[in-house]
């Protein structure tokens, strides 16, 4: 956010996916993971991926990462490849495990990028305290991870996926593993910390009300192959970009109508925006 | 910290528990034996011809009191002959020496073949069923071909002698725990902390410091203590095959001899054994105190 003037990405799209095919296996035992898949995410935008399992929407995220290499098509992070973006350190990524060192302690974890990209101590124990601040954990910086709740140690994971001021945020279900309550409080956290950062997040879920409350737009895919069946812009239903919600945003007529939309792209079959209404508000 | 009133029995128990537990558990032998021997039948107890317990005479079994006597006394009845500790005393310290430096050997073999097999999938293929055949084969075999193939090698003006052999064949056993553990203990990291590395643009070296060698710590530790046991084994059966004088191994077979005449003396030397194996493992636990930080891991502690 300080720095996008000077940065040479700066213009480009965080993320731009063309015809994307990833295949698994061969002869009978091949799967197509990813068939035809087109995604662009703006500089700034909050974009959720859903759909059931086997959908592909993992396999999209690990493309992007550049942890795995798609069959045919074209990705590019900030208009590089995605290698080079890997390489260049422009995205943060946070996994549905936390993923942290059992014996380094939350600020050594959240020090980790830092530390292996080479930045010295002093500059890294200045932005390990903003990075606790911003995160709440500043009285945990000595602890060790098995000290922590599950909401904890996922917290601790985001702000070092945000270590070095990514300006794409990759994230794998992070909050797959916690309980509803915590679920909605990690929610709020993060729209606050995208509001604080600006960074761009493409974000897989199996949740619908947690895709709609995160994103500007929700991308709804299917299976068998994986691909994508439908795109709900969530501020065309009347709700504010996502940088701007506060939690009574889920309360919103927008809300449910997002929501039904999103369901009725899962499902297949149109149904009435009254009937989503208040089913289900989690 | 705790009021100065002195330690309660309670608090006395609950902290010197090992010890209590470990003192108790050798006085339990000690009186298990010496009652055994008190009151048990002079034959031994026998079932058909088999005889499950032995004889309780004092050349079979000597009292306990006895063995500890044994160690003032002088090793023969010449004269100016040591007395049996110092003599047991140097012994011992000649095989932990042998053994410790087959250990050193052993760790290091077997890390740098844990760490080829992690490394390659095929290196794991090719090597492992090696490794592990290799444990199958009897050290009385394999000590006269060490010795053999000892003697044709000479680098500059060093040439090898009987001691190198018995280090030689204590690391064969100390390598096999060290490599099978490292390699599970460097595999041990899970699919999100490898795929962080990845995305991180960390290559195989940094991500070897930074993830799988602490991961693997909780995963040696056991392995380095196996193979200290191991050593000590392998150096005192070498020193018997290869027929080093100096070690408790010779020391092991001499005083057997003397069991006819003198029942109490061909103990000596297996005290010796039980004290540097002990004295091996304690070693390998300090290296634990130091490598505590890296205990913390989802792993077997």
């Amino acid at each position: 956010m300080t720095h996008a003037a000077s940065d040479p990405t700066a213009g480009h799209a965080a993320i731009q996916v063309r015809g994307a095919h990833r295949v698994f296996g061969k002869g009978r035992k091949r799967v197509d993971a990813l068939s035809a898949v087109d995604l662009t995410v703006a500089a700034g935008e909050f974009v959720s991926l859903i759909g059931p399992s086997g959908c592909g929407k993992s396999t999209l995220l690990r493309l992007v990462a550049d942890l795995d290499s798609p069959t045919s098509g074209e990705i590019s992070v900030f208009g590089k490849s995605a290698r080079q973006a890997r390489l260049d350190h422009d995205y943060g990524i946070a996994f549905q495990q936390s993923g942290l060192l059992p014996w380094r302690t939350v600020a050594g974890n959240v020090e980790l990028p830092l530390k292996l990209h080479g930045i010295n101590s002093d500059v890294r124990r200045e932005r390990v305290e903003e990075l606790l601040e911003l995160v709440g954990l500043t009285d945990f910086a000595k602890s060790h991870p098995d000290q922590l709740s599950g909401g904890m140690q996922q917290r601790v994971a985001i702000a070092r996926a945000l270590a070095e001021s990514p300006r794409l945020l990759l994230m794998d279900e992070p909050f797959g593993a916690l309980d509803e309550i915590t679920r909605e409080r990690m929610q709020n956290e993060l729209v606050r910390i995208c509001a604080e950062t600006g960074a761009a997040v493409l974000f897989v879920t199996h949740s619908i009300p947690e895709a709609v409350f995160l994103s500007d737009r929700v991308v709804v895919m299917s299976p068998r192959p994986g691909r994508i069946t439908g795109v709900v812009d969530v501020r065309a239903d009347g709700m504010v970009a996502a940088h701007d919600r506060s939690a009574g945003a889920r309360d919103e007529e927008g809300f449910f109508r997002a929501v039904g939309e999103v369901r009725s792209l899962l499902h297949g079959t149109p149904e009435p925006a009254s009937a989503a209404r208040g089913v289900d508000n989690r | 910290m705790r009021e100065g009133q002195g330690l309660t029995l309670a608090a006395f128990l609950s902290r010197f528990r090992g010890v209590l537990l470990g003192v108790l558990g050798v006085a339990a032998v000690v009186a298990a034996w010496d009652l055994y021997k008190a009151f048990g039948p002079e034959q031994g107890v026998l079932v058909g011809d088999t005889r499950i317990l032995p004889r309780t005479t004092d050349l079979a079994m000597p009292h306990s009191w006895e063995m500890l006597q044994r160690f003032g006394e002088p090793v023969t009845s010449l004269r100016g002959a040591p007395d049996a500790f110092s003599a047991v005393y140097d012994a011992s310290m000649f095989s932990l020496g042998l053994a410790a430096r087959g250990w050193v050997i052993g760790v290091v073999v077997g890390l740098v073949l844990a760490l080829a097999m992690s490394r390659f999938r095929i290196v794991e293929s090719a090597l492992l069923p090696w490794v592990v055949l290799s444990q199958t084969v009897p050290l009385i075999a394999i000590a006269p071909l060490v010795r053999r193939w000892g003697s044709e090698i000479e680098i500059g003006g060093y040439t090898w002698t009987s001691q190198d052999s018995v280090a030689v064949i204590a690391a064969y056993l100390a390598f096999f725990p060290v490599a099978v553990g490292a390699l599970r203990g460097l595999k041990s990291p899970d699919q999100t902390h490898l795929d962080l590395m990845h995305a991180l643009g960390v290559g195989w070296w940094r991500t070897l410091l930074t993830l799988r060698l602490p991961a693997s710590v909780p995963f040696l530790l056991p392995a380095l203590r196996l193979a200290a046991a191991s050593a000590v084994i392998g150096a005192v059966v070498a020193e018997v095959s290869i027929g080093l004088k100096g070690g408790l191994g010779r020391m092991v077979i001499d005083y057997a001899v003397a069991a006819s005449g003198d029942p109490a003396k061909p103990w000596a030397p297996i005290f010796g054994a039980v004290a540097i194996g002990l004295v091996a493992a304690g070693a390998v636990g300090l290296l634990g105190l130091v490598l505590r930080p890296f205990r913390l891991t989802g792993a077997p502690r």
